[in-house]
């Protein structure tokens, strides 16, 4: 502490974030507790909104097993895309910090840059990619003599997953790369002089010091994806939703706004949970890391 | 520490490639010459960028998303260099309860904040306004706008501070003569930072736009619902670009890995 600082009054701290304070408290927590009572509202057809406290909504996504499908859906997929930028992206990151300076800065802006470009365009790119049976990516698996029949990636939770896993990967690299930094390269070496070979080295000394990052580059990735909106209602189409693709459809087409609120509700508290709960649990698993 | 192997430099071949491949898939598209979506195999042409003039939806939506991010990241601004200043230099009860609520907007959906402002700006009579989707994104870009300044204003050393007020200086003359010119290069890629989230923002925007508000990603959005076509590759061709333009700089004015570092970090 400064002397400076001790010098001014103990409001001042107060006087310089009221106005942020203020603006967060009227515009988001006033907002999200609307959104929250909203979803206890009643809806009709011909009557609209109906402010009175039920629990209709609530109980139509417990019972009706289309909300149950469609939640399941969102996590399959949210669970699938973590995978996939674990397993490439955390060897990737790996691969990035072994090059010489200027490779190795140039190499992360081409892999981190993306994240900076409109999701909407790269989606776009993908659709372009994918597009029907004959589609770009099609052609070159099946020259490659990867798959002998075409896979259908418009439409379909295989392309919601490889599209999304595109878009999220910048954070996974990022992830890892951020605990790379923080390992001493003299490991590895000792090891090597101590005998272990790569396998080892990488089982051994490499995977164990960078897993907090891979865990919470996981974190980040799979909660973007469970709430993700542009890729999964442009790779998915109108008829395969997610909980994002379902809420926006609640509000804009169908108008049953206290729905819609209950199904982002649902989502904002089961993601909440989840990220709470894995930070806590990571953060115990590798106290020492964290220390 | 060794180097890659041939196996590692062909796995990162290829990972470049898919990284790179949509976004290059799209700009070479815009370049065909077909009425079609086609890749440019008989020549470049032009064509479609010319046809973006005859569609001044796409047109007033930029101006829109470019209005929206630069002065939803300048009062973004207004807000956050104070309580970074605070946040920085004082340790006050409550102040990580404040920080996390300031960093919230990272860990909330984005779908669900649509949805908020939404009912919010709706009950408020404000709905489908300009004003209404300058105070949306004033909240989503905070957190950026936060975390560059306050990370400026930790590393900023107080012993200039110090010889100012020592020399008289104090309150507004201090801040506008010495702390803020200090802090600047942070401030200023906070703002950056702030505009390109602005800019790109889809998910939150599209339940807050209305015809006349629509900003270029919703535009787009909507307008690939209905259908896919050259017109729309073009216009992602140019917005790729501007992006492009903007990341560069912020690379050579800031250090890209440092403006990403914690970007989309739930809250720690």
């Amino acid at each position: 502490m400064s002397g400076l600082a001790e010098e001014r009054n103990a409001r001042a701290p107060w006087a310089l974030t009221a106005p942020a304070l203020m603006l967060f408290v009227g515009v988001l927590l006033v907002p999200l507790a609307m959104t929250v009572m909203l979803s206890f509202h009643d809806w009709g057809q011909y009557k609209g909104i109906e402010p009175v406290f039920i629990l209709k909504n609530w109980q139509e996504i417990a019972t009706d097993s289309y909300y149950a499908e469609m939640f399941w859906r969102t996590f399959r997929i949210a669970i699938l895309t973590t995978l996939l930028t674990a397993l490439l992206g955390a060897p990737e990151a790996y691969i990035l910090n072994r090059m010489s300076g200027r490779w190795k800065s140039f190499f992360l802006l081409v892999i981190l840059g993306p994240l900076l470009i409109s999701v909407v365009a790269r989606t776009l790119g993908w659709a372009l990619l994918f597009g029907g049976n004959n589609g770009l990516v099609n052609k070159l698996l099946m020259s490659a003599g990867v798959i002998r029949f075409p896979i259908p990636f418009m439409f379909t939770e295989t392309g919601m997953v490889v599209a999304l896993a595109h878009v999220m990967m910048p954070f996974m690299v990022l992830s890892v790369w951020a605990a790379l930094q923080r390992l001493d390269p003299q490991i590895e070496n000792a090891a090597m002089s101590l005998g272990a070979g790569p396998v080892t080295i990488i089982r051994r000394i490499i995977m164990p010091q960078i897993m907090p990052g891979v865990l919470s580059g996981a974190i980040i990735v799979f909660s973007l994806s469970a709430s993700a909106f542009a890729t999964p209602a442009i790779i998915g189409g109108r008829r395969l939703k997610v909980a994002a693709t379902l809420a926006y459809d609640e509000f804009l087409n169908t108008l049953n706004w206290p729905l819609g609120a209950a199904v982002a509700t649902l989502l904002l508290v089961a993601l909440v949970l989840i990220v709470v709960g894995s930070n806590a649990l990571i953060e115990r698993r590798y106290a020492e890391v964290f220390r | 520490m060794r180097r890659n192997g041939p196996l590692a430099l062909i796995f990162h071949t290829i990972f470049v490639v898919v990284m790179v491949a949509p976004i290059l898939v799209v700009c070479l598209v815009a370049f065909t010459p077909e009425g079609f979506l086609s890749l440019p195999t008989n020549g470049f042409s032009l064509r479609w960028f010319r046809a973006i003039a005859n569609y001044p939806e796409f047109i007033h939506a930029f101006w829109v998303s470019l209005g929206l991010g630069a002065l939803s990241s300048f009062v973004a601004l207004l807000f956050a260099v104070p309580a970074a200043l605070a946040i920085a230099r004082y340790r006050f009860r409550g102040r990580d309860a404040l920080a996390a609520l300031f960093l919230s907007p990272l860990m909330i959906p984005h779908v669900v904040l649509g949805i908020a402002f939404l009912r919010f700006f709706t009950s408020a009579g404000l709905g489908g306004s300009f004003a209404a989707l300058i105070i949306a994104h004033v909240i989503i870009v905070f957190p950026f706008a936060l975390r560059l300044t306050l990370a400026a204003a930790t590393g900023m050393d107080l012993s200039v501070e110090m010889a100012a007020v020592s020399l008289g200086a104090g309150g507004w003359t201090l801040f506008r003569r010495v702390t803020l010119p200090l802090i600047l290069p942070g401030v200023i890629s906070g703002w950056a930072l702030a505009f390109i989230q602005s800019f790109d923002d889809l998910t939150m925007t599209v339940f807050l736009a209305a015809p006349g508000t629509e900003t270029l990603p919703v535009r787009m959005f909507l307008y690939i619902q209905d259908n896919i076509d050259p017109l729309v590759t073009s216009v992602s061709a140019c917005v790729i670009a501007i992006t492009m333009t903007a990341l560069i700089l912020l690379d050579r004015f800031y250090g890209l890995d440092r403006v990403l570092a914690g970007k989309g970090d739930p809250g720690r």
